[in-house]
């Protein structure tokens, strides 16, 4: 039988800097095909290939054995891969907030009834029954509920990628591309994913998945293709794989991944202590008490939407919120600061959401990491801008931190989430912080740069800088917190301290369960 | 692979503009003309003579001001559609220091005089800077109203506090024999003053400013993510308020070359809408400084040239002008239309490429390949 996907000799590159060079990849029907690789090392760009979004340099690509698009025409587009039952749910959602869950489902796709095949296809009005009907025979088929009337502006992430898994059926695709799709979700929500996945497998689709996620691989897939800088090193079925040869396959190299345990901290002065604080947002806050001192990890646990989002907007933007309650940072009481004075404290942030808080994308890497540091020495002179020295320090921080491509002046938007987020680490690093605010600095980053960061992270505790660390990866909060607070409904609902508490347990407060 | 994405970021424009220009001439064809003749006049009517090349030099003058102007509230992601009254309003603070102090000697006067109409251009800017950072209300909206303000309120200096007793235009007195600023001899009559290489020292300013300070960068920063600028510690507001001083003050330096250089006096109406021009010119220049400097010199010129037409052509008016600029700014912001060009060419080396190397697997029949191409797994 023929591969329903075959790659062959497929090379890609930007700007002189090789994303894809010789690749080969075959994919069986109805399996659940894998493909990690570290942050940049190629595996998005060849299932963008695959989905017609970018065009190769050369090599070609067969679905059942035919050549996808005819020669004289080299490569397809996104429309003509969806036409040819190739559909993709991108890392970052593509849906419109304010409209309803049919309404995206059905955009560009509208069906029409059949009296009105006469008018031009604009006039036609749209048949939301038909469409209701053949959504509910899909979700029947698959098991996979949604509402069709909710906004997404009010749904959760994990609907939201329902929802474009949806879509894409509700296209009769057969090939479906995943890109990180649990990069967001919480356990609960990746376990329902991968529920509907493998019955989706099961009635004969075929999916391929881009993960960082060993542990879910090995879950999950039943044969797996590691991708290191542009290339394919291994192909693997799961069966006779594990997590530790995969990683070292990913990496190049040995990989430790239960990291270092970390020594007794040292604890130093009261770095930041909120008492009583309350918060009206999206989701409020109410009478939260906590305190991080020098030399200390606290972790936050909770999934996403219990109230983090909101903490961390009072912790750096005090002055814009109606805040109650106290707030103390570095010995300074600072319930009136705006963003500048917080951050001139000393005071380093790793954002939750990346893209808004964290980059200038447009911008080239020099420029982004200039972001917050351009009234410092030794960048700084007399108002001026010292590029020598600008110049001299990213090229060292790009080596350091393993920042690909190696370029200081590609645009950021054209780097990969892990590699952007090496980036801002490299930032708030720089100078060495006081205290620092990490909301989920791992996300979308591969194992080897996980370690790096949770290095980094260790390395600073133990400087004796206060970190508040807000993650809803339960392995990441129990590797480096030194305590742990757990967040539910705006609310501290459990406290523990190191090595008190297990995954499980962790697992059910963060859901709301009671002790 | 980098100098050959920057020759075309710098042939692009250009191609873009004779692009612009030659659809723009055509028209003249439908109207009866024959455009090559058309060019022809405004060509020599824009650079024929050295006084020809000065009037260009002299329109050009304040729309590299403006068009600064312009630039420098974009790059800080503000809209300044109010280039018109603070030019205004500078040009009459101008008028006004020259009036009030006419007594002043030479090389301070003219400085005075400067600086009026950065102050008084910075403080018509800085009232939307304000008015959007401390209390969120739209820049664009504010400046247009602005701009209504200002006609009004120098319509109202002009003709009771300022008047020219002994005229019966509105214009104000002249200002002090000490302001009027050396013309340039090299272009005959026309009235291109020291202004022009003020207004070359501005864009180099600009540059700097942007490019090479700290204060350049957070402006810049403000512009491309709001968000993640004031996480970075920037404080928004002062920078928006402080974008649009300076934006305020690049457009209050049009009374420069018009009151100083030129007139010797403000008259209400002596800008035929410099303000409003500065957004087309920052377009077309990107919002770098030598862009506007050279789209400016361009807009200069078909100013100049198309005046000549009235009497030149039986068919074709100076509104011509603004046709060419129309489809100039048109074909330069369809970026879209070269990268269109640009995959196609790409496209047709692609399928020669893929044909040489087809030896490499088993060749297909044309039938063959685009039966494949509907292929449905």
């Amino acid at each position: 039988m023929n591969p329903i996907v075959e790659f062959r000799g497929i090379c890609k590159s930007f700007h002189g800097v090789k994303a894809n060079a010789d690749l080969h990849l075959q994919v069986k029907k109805g399996t659940i095909h894998a493909i990690v690789g570290e942050n940049g090392a190629g595996k998005s760009t060849a299932m963008k290939i695959l989905y017609g979004t970018y065009q190769p340099d050369s090599g070609e690509i067969y679905l059942d054995g035919k050549l996808w698009g005819g020669r004289m025409k080299p490569w397809s587009s996104p429309s003509d891969a969806i036409h040819c039952g190739i559909g993709m749910v991108h890392q970052h959602f593509m849906l419109g907030a304010p409209q309803t869950a049919l309404e995206n489902i059905l955009l560009g796709v509208e069906p029409s009834p059949s009296w009105s095949s006469w008018l031009p296809f604009f006039l036609r009005p749209i048949d939301y029954q038909a469409a209701r009907i053949k959504l509910n025979q899909i979700s029947a088929q698959y098991g996979m509920k949604v509402d069709l009337d909710a906004k997404i502006e009010n749904t959760s992430v994990g609907v939201q990628q329902r929802i474009e898994i949806l879509k894409l059926l509700y296209r009769d695709a057969n090939i479906l591309i995943l890109d990180e799709p649990t990069a967001v979700l919480t356990q609960q929500e990746t376990e329902e994913l991968f529920t509907n996945l493998r019955k989706l497998c099961q009635q004969g689709k075929t999916i391929l998945i881009i993960t960082h996620k060993l542990k879910e691989v090995m879950n999950l897939a039943s044969r797996v293709t590691v991708f290191r800088r542009g290339r394919v090193v291994a192909e693997r079925d799961i069966g006779r794989t594990s997590v530790e040869e995969l990683a070292t396959l990913m990496v190049g190299r040995k990989v430790n991944l239960q990291g270092a345990i970390p020594s007794q901290p040292k604890l130093g002065e009261l770095a930041l202590e909120v008492k009583n604080l309350s918060l009206d947002g999206h989701c409020s806050l109410r009478n939260l008490d906590l305190h991080v001192h020098g030399g200390e990890i606290l972790g936050i646990a909770g999934v996403e939407g219990n109230g983090q989002t909101e903490l961390l907007q009072a912790l750096l933007h005090p002055k814009d919120q109606s805040l109650k309650g106290s707030l103390r940072l570095l010995g300074q009481d600072v319930s009136h600061f705006t963003a500048d004075r917080i951050r001139s404290l000393c005071v380093g942030v790793i954002p939750e959401d990346r893209h808004r808080e964290g980059l200038l994308l447009k911008k080239s890497v020099q420029e982004n990491f200039l972001l917050g540091l351009q009234r410092r020495p030794p960048f700084y002179n007399k108002g001026l801008i010292s590029t020598k020295k600008l110049t001299h320090e990213v090229r060292r921080i790009i080596d350091e931190y393993d920042i690909r491509p190696k370029s200081a002046d590609v645009a950021v938007s054209t780097l990969s989430g892990g590699n952007q987020q090496k980036l801002i680490i490299a930032r708030e690093f720089e100078f060495p912080p006081r205290f620092l605010i990490a909301a989920q600095p791992t996300r979308g980053v591969d194992v080897g740069a996980i370690e790096s960061i949770h290095r980094r992270l260790l390395d600073a505790r133990q400087k004796g800088c206060g970190i508040l660390l807000i993650s809803s990866e339960l392995d990441e909060i129990l590797a480096l917190s030194d305590r742990i607070l757990v967040m539910y409904e705006g609310k501290i609902v459990a406290e523990f301290q190191r090595g008190q508490v297990t995954e499980q347990v962790l697992g059910l407060r963060m859901g709301g369960a009671s002790a | 692979m980098k100098t050959g994405k920057s020759l075309f970021l710098f042939f692009q424009p250009i191609f873009s503009v004779i692009l612009g220009l030659g659809i723009g001439l055509l028209i003249t064809y439908a109207a009866g003309e024959s455009p090559w003749n058309v060019f022809q006049i405004m060509v020599k009517s824009a650079f024929g003579s050295r006084y020809d090349l000065g009037m260009t030099l002299f329109y050009a003058t304040p729309l590299i001001f403006t068009g600064l102007s312009v630039a420098v509230a974009f790059h800080a992601g503000l809209f300044n559609i109010g280039g018109e009254g603070q030019l205004e309003i500078g040009a009459l603070a101008t008028a006004a220091v020259g009036i009030c102090f006419a007594g002043m000697p030479f090389p301070f006067a003219p400085i005075l005089g400067v600086l009026g109409g950065i102050l008084g251009g910075a403080l018509w800017g800085a009232i939307p800077g304000w008015l959007r950072a401390r209390r969120g209300s739209h820049e664009v909206i504010n400046t247009i109203m602005l701009n209504f303000i200002s006609a009004g309120l120098c319509s109202w200096v002009t003709l009771y506090v300022l008047k020219n007793p002994d005229s019966q235009n509105p214009e104000t007195a002249s200002i002090g024999v000490g302001y009027l600023i050396p013309q340039l001899k090299f272009f005959a009559e026309a009235p291109v003053s020291v202004a022009i290489l003020l207004a070359l020292l501005a864009a180099v300013l600009v540059w700097f400013l942007l490019w090479k300070t700290s204060l350049g960068f957070e402006l810049r920063a403000v512009g491309q993510n709001e968000v993640a600028a004031k996480a970075a510690g920037i404080d928004v507001g002062k920078i928006r308020i402080l974008a649009m001083v300076i934006a305020g003050g690049l457009a209050g330096l049009v009374g420069v070359s018009e009151v100083l250089g030129n007139a010797g006096r403000f008259k209400i109406g002596m800008s035929p809408g410099y303000g409003f021009m500065g957004i087309a010119v920052a377009l077309l220049g990107r919002s770098r400084p030598l862009g506007v400097v050279a789209s400016a010199l361009l807009f200069g010129a078909l100013h100049k040239g198309t005046s000549d037409l009235d009497f030149e052509t039986e068919n074709v008016t100076r509104d011509l002008s603004l046709i060419l600029q129309a489809t100039v700014i048109l074909c330069v912001s369809a970026d879209g239309l070269w990268s269109f060009f640009g995959n196609r060419l790409k496209n047709k080396h692609q399928i020669k490429k893929n044909l040489k190397g087809k030896l490499n697997f088993p060749v297909k029949t044309k039938s063959e390949a685009e039966s494949s191409s509907t292929v449905t797994p």
